[in-house]
This record gives C-alpha cells, structure tokens and sequence, in this order.
C-alpha cells in the first residue's frame, strides 16, 4: 500500500516509499526530526504547523501556498515543494525573524514557527503588501501569549521595510531573497522540482481524498489502513467561464474560486465575504466538492451554492449525470450519490440583469470558525419586485437547506419590509435547528431570522428602512 | 532586551518536551479515562489492549509501587482511578507502546465496567448536598449589618462567571527516563519541578533524591501547568519505572481539552450598599466555586477570590464568604489571576447594577470609591506606594475618555443597528504567594573559567520572559555582557525545593535569589580586583560592559583576565543564594495580616462596537495605563500585559466551556472552544507604564506583571453590555462570557 513519493523538503530532494496518507506533520517529525514545524491541536484550527507548499504552475514558476501540514497528506507533495521553518534559516536571522525578535511577536515560541511561515507566504504573494491583508494572511494562526499586538507590529516593520528595500528591479524571489525574506535557494526551487517526472495515476480506490481538510480531523488515523484515491492535484484544471455559466472542476479550491476574476465580477463581494470559510491555509487546500460530499449542515460552499442554484455533475468512471443542486442531500451526511462516484464539476448559471448575492455567517468567533448559522440569499430583481429568489440555510437542519417555500413566497412580490417580515414566518416553519456545541436551538432560530433582516438591508437599503427591520 | 529564547523561538530551533530526539527504545503512553462521570469501577479488561500490535504493556492503579495518590494540596486525588471514578476523563490505565499510534489503537480497546452514581455538576446544588472540598472562608471588615442600615440604596444581585480552558499551544508533556539506581529523570513540561519531583516520588515509593526533574520551558503554562502538569510526569515516571525504558506521554488535544481542569466558574450573590453621592458603605458576597471532582489548588484560589472581592475599592464594611464545591467535572486549578478575576467580576457588576439605581455613570462611582493610600483591605493590609488613583485620573485624561463617551453618544444617536460602547476597569492585584511559605526561591551561578556563566534558579520559562529579566539581574549586578550569560535549564538537583513559578512571582522570587548570587560573586570579583590592581578600597571598584574601574578610573584588567585570576587564585567562583519575601503574613484563622509584598494597579479603557443586528462585536481598542514600577524589561512587560489582555478578553467574551448532562465536555476542541485569534484581538492596544513609581519590594525596583492585567478583560464585558443597552435599555443579567449567543438573545429574545 506504500507508495513511491518524491519531492523537495527546503532544499533536499527526498525520495521514499510511505504510506501516502501519513501525514507531513508526522513525516517532518517523526522520519525527518524537523521539529520546528509543531502539533498544536491536529484539525487545522491554531497553524502550529503551517508550512509552505509550492506546485510548478504551466509558466514553470513555483505558486506557493500556506497548508497545515496536519491536514496534509504526504501523497499530496510529489512534485512538489515543502518549506518548513528549517527551510527558511540562514546563518543570520532573516527579515521576518528578526521582526518577530525585536518587536515581541514571540513568547512561549511555540506558535511561533507557524506564524513565521504565514507571513513568509504573505510576502511571497504580495509585491505590495498592507497591513491589513498581511493580518488577513495570519487568520488560520492562533497566539496565545501575545495578544497578536507584537505580531501585527512585526508584521508593520518587515511591510516598511519591504517598502524602503533598496533593489525594487529583478524577479520578485530574487528580490525577497536581496531582502532577507528568502534564503538564496529559493532562486533555484522551480529548478529543482522541474527535475521530479510527473506523477502516474494510480490505479482508483474506492476512497476518495480531495483537499482532506475535513477528513484527517476526523479520521486520520483510520485513513493510514484504507486505501485512497488522492484526486486533488490529479487533472487540475481551472475554472471555465463561458456567456451561460461557470463551470468549476470538482477539486476547485476555495481559494481558486475566490480569486477567480469572472466569479469576482459576477458575484461581487463574495470573495471578502468568504474571508469567513475557514482560514487561509484551509482554503488553499479545502475543494469545493469536498466542501458539498462532507454534507456538514454548516457547509458554507454548499449553502452559497445552493442558493446560486448551482448544478452538479456527478462522474462514476465515463458515465456521469447532473442535478440540481437542492436534490443532492437525503439527509444528515447522506447523498443522493453512489459510493463510486465524484462531483467532476459544478456549475454557476449565469443571470443577465439585477441578479445579488448575499451571504451571511456567524460564528462564536467570526473568524476560522465553522458557522452557528449560515445563510445566502440570491435574488434576481426587476424594478422593486423580485423575479426569482433562493434563499439557502445552514446550521439550522441535518442538511445545507434549500428553504423552498420562502423562496417560492419571495417569488413576484415587491420588495418591503413587510414582505420581509412575512419571509421570516416562513422560515420559522422550516427549520428544524438543534442544541449544540454551536448554539442554543432558539439562538439558532433567531440568528437566522436576524440574517434574512441583514440580507434584505444589505441588498435593498432603498427599500428597507432601517426602523422597520428593528 | 530582546527575549532569552527569542532566537530559538523565531528559528523554529526551540525545544518542547515533544522535540527532544527520544531515546532507543522509548516507549508510548497513552491515557484511557473514564467516560463516566461518577461510578464504581467494577472492573477494567485490559487484554485485547495487550494483543493489539506493539503493545508493551497495560499499567492500571495495581501497578503503581507506591501510593497512588497525586493530591498536592489535600490528598484526595489518584493518579489511575482504583475503585471510583469521579468525572469524565479520569485516568483509569496508562498503554505504553513501541509507537503513538499503537498505544492509541490499543487505548480504544481497554474496557471498563462502570456502574454509575448520582452525579453533580452545579456548585450551589453540591453546596445545598453538602459537598465541599473544604470548610467555607468568611472575610470580614467593619460591620455590614449596620452599615446596610446607613445606606441609600442596596442592590441584591448574582453574577455568573465562566470557565476557560488555558489552551497553552503546547499539550501536557513528559518523557520518563530510567536512571542508575531505579532512579527516574523526568523532562517535564511543568510550571512547579519540585511538585512533579515529589508526587513522582511519592508514587513510585522512591525518596525525592532519586528523581530528577528537568525543564527547559513551556509551550505556554498560564497556571495549567502549576499543577496539572504532575500527573502525566507522574504516569511517564511510572511507565518507566515499571518496564525500564523511556516513555513518553504527550497528551494529544482533546484529551488534554477532554481531562485537564480549567479555570473555576463561579455562581455569586452579592449585597451593595450606597450613598446617594456614590459611596459605597457596604459590600457583601458569596462565592460558589465550582472546584470540579478534587481539591487540586482549588482552595489556595478560593482564597485569592476572598482576596480581591473588592477589586480597587475602598469599602469599610464587608463580609464575603466564599465556599469550594465538590463536583463530577475535571478539578478545576489555577489559571492566570487565580481566583481574582471571579471576585472581582462580582464587584464589577454589583457596581454596574448600582450605578443604574443611582441614574449615575459607572465610571463616577469607580473613582469616588478608589483606594489610595493608607486604606486597608478587608484582609488587614494597608495600601503603600499605591498609585491606582493617578493611574485611574491619567488613563481618563491622557486617552480623552470623557470625549469619547461624547463620541459614542453622538455616534450611537444616529447609529440604529451598530452601537459602540466603552468602559473603564481599574484593577489591583496582590503579589505574593498568598500560601506565604511558597514565597522563597534559590538560585545557583557558575562563572566558568573563559567567563562565561551559567544561571539556574526556580524559575520556569513559559514565555513571559523571567529568563530574560534573570539574565539583565545578573549581568547588571556583575557588570558582564548579556551574551556571556546562559540561563540554563530548571532542575531539580540544581536548585532544590522550587516554589512553582506561579502567582506572578517567578521574577521577583527568582530575580531576587539571582540578585543575591550575583551580588556575592561581584563581591568577590571586587576583592580580586583590588588586588590585582593594588587598589586598598576594594569597594571603590567597579564592573560596567566587562571593563573593570577602580573610583572612575578606567582599567586594563579583561573581564577575563578577572575570571581566570579569581580561578588562580583560588577564589570561587560559583554561588549558591536563596531569597524570602520579606515582611507578609497571613493569620488563616483570624483572615487578616499583610499577606501581600505589594499590589499592582492599573488602568484600562475598553472600546467596542457591536452590530446588534447580527449580535456579534469587535473589540476597537483598549488603552492602559499601567503600575510595572522600574521594569526589569520593557519590551517583555508590554508584551505580558497586552497578552493578558487578549486572554481576558477571551474569558469574558467567546471562550465558553460547556458540559453536557452527562458530564461530558462538548467544547473539546479547537474548532469548538474559540480563544481569541487575530481578528477578535482588539485592533489597537496602547500600553502605558507609569513612570516614576519605583517598587521597593521588587527586584531592582520593578513590578510583578504576569497576572494582573488579565483582569483589565473585564473592562471589555462591561464595554459590550454598555454597547447592548445603547440598542436595548440595560437589564441584562451578569453572565460571562458574553458570546455571541448572548448578545443576540438578550437584544432579541422577548422572551
């Protein structure tokens, strides 16, 4: 069951035959005795173990990406290149290091290493940093000695002195690596993995593992005797756009969907919105199709598109067949779906005209965090009066819920504060939330109510005055 | 200054208990607990846990060579659970394994039969059932009977606060090594080596001699690992002394979430009375700890809670009563503040709900009531070099609150969803060990011949930096550069009879020993100089950045040349100095002395905003003004309060510790339980220390830091709740933290 990997570790060339589904954290510690790179809670929710993943793009450049390495299957790195904190030293400090140093970004230590890795990724990404996005690039990492004031003022220190850097001219790795960011070797990495030959598909399991950001939480150890199926990076290809549609490739992952220009521009406000899904390592890492298949009732990918009344395609070697989105949940993390198959693609129609999209998430903590409550409403509109509207809730039932007699109800009427309210009867008849770790049932049936308020004065603040939401 | 192991730190070169190479042959423990919160263990099979692959062997209570007993404070608590288990997560059997994954395969196939028992989890109804770890404490000051009969006004009410799980990055650790002549060396990740050393002894039947206990520092400790650390060094200890090889324990997250206790939730009832003017005549308090199912430090905390029921205030009549309740949760210890922040939470509030009586703003009636010097606590001490009240008035000044209040006033006027909200949280802490002979610690320094040194005291370094202000001790009273200067490791056979490095005292106690080592090598130093330069007045000479100066005089003798000729000359060069906090005293029987070496004060300005349509907030800033006397470091002191802050803000506002009806504690994760990340930190933070207030209890003039600001956390509830009743008139009942859920169901909730 062993498989045959290879791929750079900084800037060794390793070569070894491993279960696959071991994870990098364990192989960083256990076989390599690279201990920087820390286990702090083992489900991607505090970054101890950050570390940088870089794939070979067609251009033949590196695309670097923050992962937990807990969640992080070593299957997914051939080919590949893995940064550890050992992999960023040098002789001297480097930039961030020092940063972290002088302005108390450090204490305990323990977090320190991923953090460090964060903001390395930041800084390779970014030619023009700010402080407010470089915080953004550390929301999947947790501090519990600093209070995160020395981080931020580290991270303001190497921005201005990224800023005041003397060489702005040459490719920007040689230009992070003139300024103390990257050790030298960065400058031949793309060189290195360009050597590894493409990886064989193997023959297909009956597991499958796209990202694995849900599964090894749950089940990583089970995972270590089950033989799987790693169909993340195998036949990566982009999001297609076309006059009618989006069509994302199953193992799309949130952050390609994020960024992706025609969604950005179709769906304006969605990609700061889903700042919320996760944290930055996560959504590198976490697809689209496992975001739906994990069938969470907080899913927040499957709500978002269960209101954009996306399809699915399903694929069971040749054959495949599509659905609508709403028909796929039979009920608490069960599918309407053969073990056998996988969601090959998802599709976004596209509506000419006044078509919005609202999206809402409370969690106990707004940032990485699963939702106590989830909802989304898209709403196509002609003058004040709605066309079509589908409106979609999580957290609030065993599966993401399609709420189909509010949005029927929404159907035709004008837009108001009455009909507002009348929608949110409505909704109160549909749900049935539980008690939770999450939340009380009532906080959760109020919460959702409150978020149909929040998505009707987001979108029609003309037509909703604030009083009458109160 | 930068950090001691800041370097390391940043390199990612730093090593945990988790990080040491592990020996050949070292075996892995993994715990299995009991899933019931209260039973008799009828039976434990442990043989399907011996087939399963790679399993050495299976260590139940019958194991253990000496007493099973790990109670540090009261002896009421078994390392492995023998007939009766009392919560949910006790440990029942220890698997050692040739792998973590196999002594994890093999835990799950450990059975238990256990027939449950009536269980309790709230502390008034164990109160009401009579189960109490200890005797309730009373402290009383004045007469409140008669002082209730002078006042305006008198509110009644209670006040909740929650639990909160200490969530060090680094889990509960320690790896058992055997040494020569059944003896045990245990690398522990513990806030206290000389508890581990003497539980690890005691249950092993060894004398305390024969077990080393060694400590680099923690991945975070925050009273977590004062003395819950012991048990896991004690299980390692046994596993290697059972089977002769290394083992080591690492508490995977959700069993360190799962088993370890948590700061106490407190149920309270509290009695304010008043002048119309604001003044407080009266206060009284009864506080319901909920110790969990041992004592652990549960009554040390109970105390502290008597301690500081009054927080900054000067009340002349109070009578607090405060009683420690036997539960079936996990024993609940010490976290940062130790019992403080829940008596004064209470105050707090009583205050809050006064203000309100008395149509006056909070902030008045804190002010009026401030203690300054030469008032006396209801536990007997009288306020010295006391600066709460320049604190209180300069934070109010320098950080425009009046203004601010204007601000938001205007602001939530026209705001109809989004209201903001700020307040204002003095605080005062007392430092010392309030179990006065924990107050005493050792150092131990080495000048080695090329003069490098070596530092070992009782300190444990955690990440609040007391290596780093031990290290500025020594090199300022020695006059070498920083760089020469090693603090090594915390061990047991170095320094002996550690206090824990706790109670915020790790760098006065430890600060003071070193200060007095050092001072005797310079001492020494000093007379070898003179010699060597024929100077008469050897006192005359002195050490600064390694040149040596005779009166003003510059030198040629090295700092090298000084160490080799004291070497030569047969001078030693090593020094062994111990340190007692002078002057405190605590009379237990009648509650009253001076128990404490001196108080730290501050002041704290908490601003937020809350969308109080989707009950969620932000914490905008908080701003500080703060006692830290001459601090030993200004860049650690800072980086301690803004910390302290975050964590308080955390207890108060989204940590939240639920157990289920059976027990069972459903926040037993990272992805369930929410300690503050980036975003829920306050956006800004301002820290400013008052200058000109040397310490003359502290080492080198300074002031204990760890704890105290913790507290100005409960600033940022009260500036959340003033928020909420901008949206919704302020009758909401004082329960912690306030998460999101509360929000929402206090501002919407009809019912």
């Amino acid at each position: 069951m062993d498989a045959h990997i290879t791929f750079y570790l900084n800037s060794d060339l390793i070569d070894v035959t491993i279960n696959p589904s071991i994870t990098v954290l364990d192989f960083l510690r256990g076989e390599k005795h690279l201990t920087g790179t820390k286990e702090g809670c083992r489900e991607g929710d505090c970054g101890a173990c950050t570390v940088l993943l870089g794939s070979l793009t067609p251009a033949g450049s590196i695309n670097y990406k923050s992962v937990n390495s807990c969640l992080l299957p070593i299957a997914e790195v051939y080919g590949k290149h893995v940064v550890s904190i050992e992999g960023l030293n040098d002789r001297e400090l480097n930039l961030i290091q020092h940063s972290m140093l002088t302005e108390g970004g450090t204490q305990c230590g323990f977090c320190t290493p991923g953090f460090i890795m964060s903001m390395t990724n930041y800084f390779i990404n970014n030619p023009e940093p700010t402080l407010e996005k470089g915080i953004a690039a550390l929301d999947g990492n947790i501090c519990r000695c600093t209070g995160y004031a020395g981080i931020k003022r580290a991270l303001e220190n190497v921005i201005s002195r990224w800023n005041s850097r003397p060489i702005k001219t040459g490719s920007h790795v040689s230009q992070l690596i003139a300024s103390r960011l990257l050790p030298g070797y960065f400058a031949h990495a793309e060189q290195f993995i360009s050597t590894i030959p493409t990886l064989q598909p193997s023959a297909p399991a009956p597991r499958f593992i796209a990202g694995g950001t849900d599964l090894f939480v749950q089940q990583w150890e089970a995972l270590l005797t089950t033989d799987v199926s790693f169909i993340n990076h195998q036949n990566k290809e982009s999001i297609r756009e076309t006059d009618i549609e989006f069509i994302l490739p199953g193992n799309t992952t949130v952050e390609e969907f994020i960024s992706h220009p025609g969604i950005n521009s179709y769906l304006p406000g969605l990609a700061d919105q889903l700042q919320l899904f996760g944290s930055t390592p996560i959504r590198n890492r976490a697809t689209i199709a496992g975001n739906i298949v994990n069938a969470s009732p907080i899913a927040d990918m499957a709500n978002i598109l269960m209101a954009l009344g996306a399809t699915i395609e399903l694929q069971n070697g040749t054959s495949r067949r599509t659905l609508p989105f709403e028909k796929l949940y039979a009920g608490y993390k069960s599918l309407h779906k053969d073990p056998e198959e996988i969601i090959s693609s998802v599709i976004i129609a596209k509506h000419q005209g006044n078509a919005r999209l609202s999206y809402e998430k409370i969690s106990r903590r707004m940032h990485l965090d699963i939702a106590s409550v989830n909802s989304s409403l898209f709403i196509r509109t002609e003058g004040n009066s709605i066309v079509s509207a589908r409106l979609s809730a999580g957290g609030v039932g065993p599966i993401p819920m399609f709420l189909e007699k509010t949005s029927e109800f929404l159907n035709g009427k004008e837009i108001s504060a009455s009909v507002m309210h009348s929608a949110i009867e409505l909704v109160k008849t549909e749900i049935a939330p539980i008690t939770d770790a999450r939340g009380s049932k009532e906080y959760k049936q109020l919460l959702l109510c409150q978020l149909v308020k929040a998505h009707f004065i987001k979108l029609f603040p003309e037509l909703i005055p604030v009083e009458e939401v109160v | 200054m930068k950090g001691y192991d800041s370097i390391q730190h940043v390199r990612g070169e730093s090593v945990f208990i988790d990080d040491i190479k592990a020996p050949q042959g070292t075996l892995h423990a993994y715990v299995v607990y009991s899933k019931i919160a209260h039973g008799v263990l009828e039976r434990i099979d442990t043989s399907e846990a011996l087939a399963s692959p790679g399993v050495h062997s299976v260590l139940t209570s019958s194991d253990v060579t000496g007493e099973n007993q790990i109670g540090s404070v009261i002896a009421d608590e078994e390392l492995l659970a023998a007939h009766h288990v009392h919560f949910i997560g006790q440990p029942v059997a220890l698997v050692l394994a040739d792998s973590k994954i196999n002594a994890l395969r093999a835990a799950k196939k450990v059975r238990m039969d256990i027939t449950p028992l009536q269980p309790i989890f709230d502390p008034r109804e164990a109160y009401e059932k009579g189960s109490l770890i200890m005797p309730e404490k009373i402290f009383t000051l004045g007469d409140t009977e008669s002082a209730f009969k002078e006042c305006d006004i008198i509110i009644e009410g209670k006040a909740e606060s929650g639990g909160q799980e200490h969530l060090y990055l680094e889990t509960q650790s320690a790896l058992a090594i055997p040494s020569e002549g059944n003896g045990i060396k245990i690398f522990s990740s513990t806030q206290s080596p000389t508890a581990v050393q003497k539980i690890t002894a005691r249950v092993l039947g060894l004398p305390m001699n024969m077990v080393e206990v060694d400590v680099t520092r923690l991945g975070g400790g925050f009273g977590g690992k004062e003395d819950q650390a012991t048990a896991w060094a004690a299980l390692a200890g046994l596993g290697a002394f059972v089977t002769k090889r290394p083992v080591k324990l690492v508490l995977p997250r959700q069993e360190d979430m799962r088993i370890t206790g948590k700061r106490h939730p407190y149920s309270s009832d509290y009695k304010i009375g008043l002048k119309k003017d604001g003044t407080i005549l009266a206060y009284e308090a009864v506080f319901y700890q909920n110790a969990g199912a041992s004592a652990d430090l549960s009554p040390a905390i109970l105390e502290r809670t008597l301690f500081h029921c009054t927080n900054s205030y000067y009340i002349p009549h109070v009578k607090a009563k405060a009683v420690s309740c036997k539960t079936n949760l996990p024993p609940n210890t010490a976290f940062r503040g130790f019992g403080g922040p829940q008596g004064m939470f209470v105050i707090e509030a009583a205050i809050r709900k006064a203000a309100k009586k008395l149509n006056m703003d909070p902030v008045d009636i804190q002010h009026k009531n401030l203690l300054v010097e030469g008032n006396e606590f209801p536990y007997g001490q009288i306020t010295e070099y006391f600066y709460l009240k320049r604190s209180f008035e300069h934070a109010l000044e320098k950080f425009s609150f009046r203004e601010s209040q204007k601000r938001i006033a205007e602001f939530n006027a026209s705001s109809k969803l989004v209201k903001k909200g700020i307040a204002v949280m003095p605080i005062c802490f007392g430092i010392s060990f309030t179990t006065t002979f924990l107050n005493q610690a050792s150092a131990l320094i080495h000048i080695y011949t090329d003069g490098s040194i070596s530092v070992s005291t009782a300190a444990i370094e955690m990440g609040q930096g007391v290596n780093s202000k031990v290290r500025n001790v020594v090199a300022h009273t020695i006059g070498c550069n920083h760089n020469r200067i090693k603090v090594d490791t915390t061990n047991t056979s170095r320094v002996a009879n550690t206090s824990p490095t706790a109670a915020s005292k790790g760098a006065d106690l430890n600060g003071f020993a070193a200060l007095h080592a050092a001072e005797a090598l310079f001492d020494r130093l000093q007379k070898v100089a003179a010699a060597e330069l024929g100077v008469t007045e050897e006192k005359s000479i002195s050490i600064k950045n390694e040149i040596v100066y005779s009166g003003e005089q510059q030198t040629q003798l090295t700092w090298e040349q000084l160490i080799w000729k004291a070497y030569t000359s047969r001078v030693s060069l090593s020094s062994q100095a111990y340190h007692a906090t002078p002057d405190i005293h605590f009379n237990k029987e009648t509650s009253k002395g001076r128990p404490f070496a001196y108080h730290v004060t501050g002041t704290a300005i908490s601003e937020v905003t809350v969308d109080c349509l989707r009950g969620i907030y932000e914490v905008d800033s908080v701003k500080i003004v703060h006692d830290i006397g001459k601090s030993l470091d200004p860049m650690i002191d800072r980086g301690q309060v803004e910390g302290a802050l975050a964590q308080g803000i955390g207890w108060m506002t989204s940590e939240e510790v639920i157990y289920n009806q059976e027990g069972r504690l459903i926040t037993d994760a990272l992805s369930t339980y929410k300690v503050p990340d980036i975003y829920a930190a306050p956006k800004e933070i301002i820290v400013e220390f008052l200058e000109d207030v040397p310490n003359p209890y502290g080492p080198l003039k300074a002031k204990a830091v760890g704890e105290p600001p913790l507290m100005y956390g409960i600033g940022t509830f009260h500036a959340i709740l003033n928020a909420m009743s901008a949206y919704k008139d302020d009758d909401f009942e004082i329960v912690s933290p306030i998460t999101h859920e509360r929000v929402l169901m206090y501002l919407h909730d009809s019912k």
